[in-house]
């Protein structure tokens, strides 16, 4: 499939995998975790790593098996780490803003919302 | 190796995504969903890179950024609408 040394399909493979295990991790704590706020922060994390490790895997494949160097894939890494805490403080805002309940065992069980 | 390396790398993606539909179906409010949501672009972002490198080309990088970014809005876009009523003021 590639034409590319063992050593790099070694290490693509490597990336691949902990991608892999990140997105898992990260969907297993967004499944399983008991009220909102927790859940916001390990599945943004995760799928940031998750989405970075294969950036890197494609990235150096591609650079193995492709003309010249091929660093564009970090542009969708850079585009997801810039917006993915944009994304996790709005929706924050709007489970403060909703009332959103929140279990007891968690620092955010507050009654007031603080925007 | 490459070859046994994606279809675990596949597996695992796939077992995200259904845990993050289980999430869209089983949220209690709408921000669980919309959480649920833009963790299933990144994750179905990730998984078009994948399959560009299971397919060796390196044309499905411009599908998963296309991804990427509308995930974003969506996501945006609800939550303004969650919190506020209207999205752009």
């Amino acid at each position: 499939m590639s034409s590319g040394a063992a050593w790099v399909e070694a290490i693509v493979s490597v990336f691949i995998v902990i991608a892999g295990v990140f997105a898992l991790i990260g969907s297993i704590g967004l499944a399983r975790l008991p009220d909102f706020f927790t859940r916001l922060h390990g599945p943004s994390k995760a799928t940031t790593l998750g989405i970075g490790s294969t950036i890197v895997a494609a990235a150096i494949y591609f650079s193995s098996t492709g003309p010249g160097l091929s660093l564009r894939e970090l542009l969708i890494s850079l585009f997801v780490s810039i917006t993915t805490p944009v994304s996790a403080h709005l929706l924050a805002k709007a489970a403060l803003q909703r009332h959103s309940p929140a279990a007891s065992s968690s620092p955010s069980g507050r009654r007031r919302p603080m925007v | 190796m490459l070859t046994i390396s994606i279809r675990i790398a596949f597996a695992l993606f796939a077992l995200a995504l259904v845990l993050n539909v289980l999430r869209l179906l089983r949220g209690p409010d709408l921000v669980d969903r919309a959480l649920a949501l833009d963790t299933l672009h990144v994750n179905a972002a990730a998984m078009l890179v994948l399959y560009g490198i299971a397919l060796g080309s390196a044309r499905y990088y411009e599908a998963a950024l296309l991804i990427a970014m509308l995930g974003f809005l969506s996501t945006i876009a609800l939550a303004k609408y969650l919190t506020r009523g209207d999205i752009i003021e």
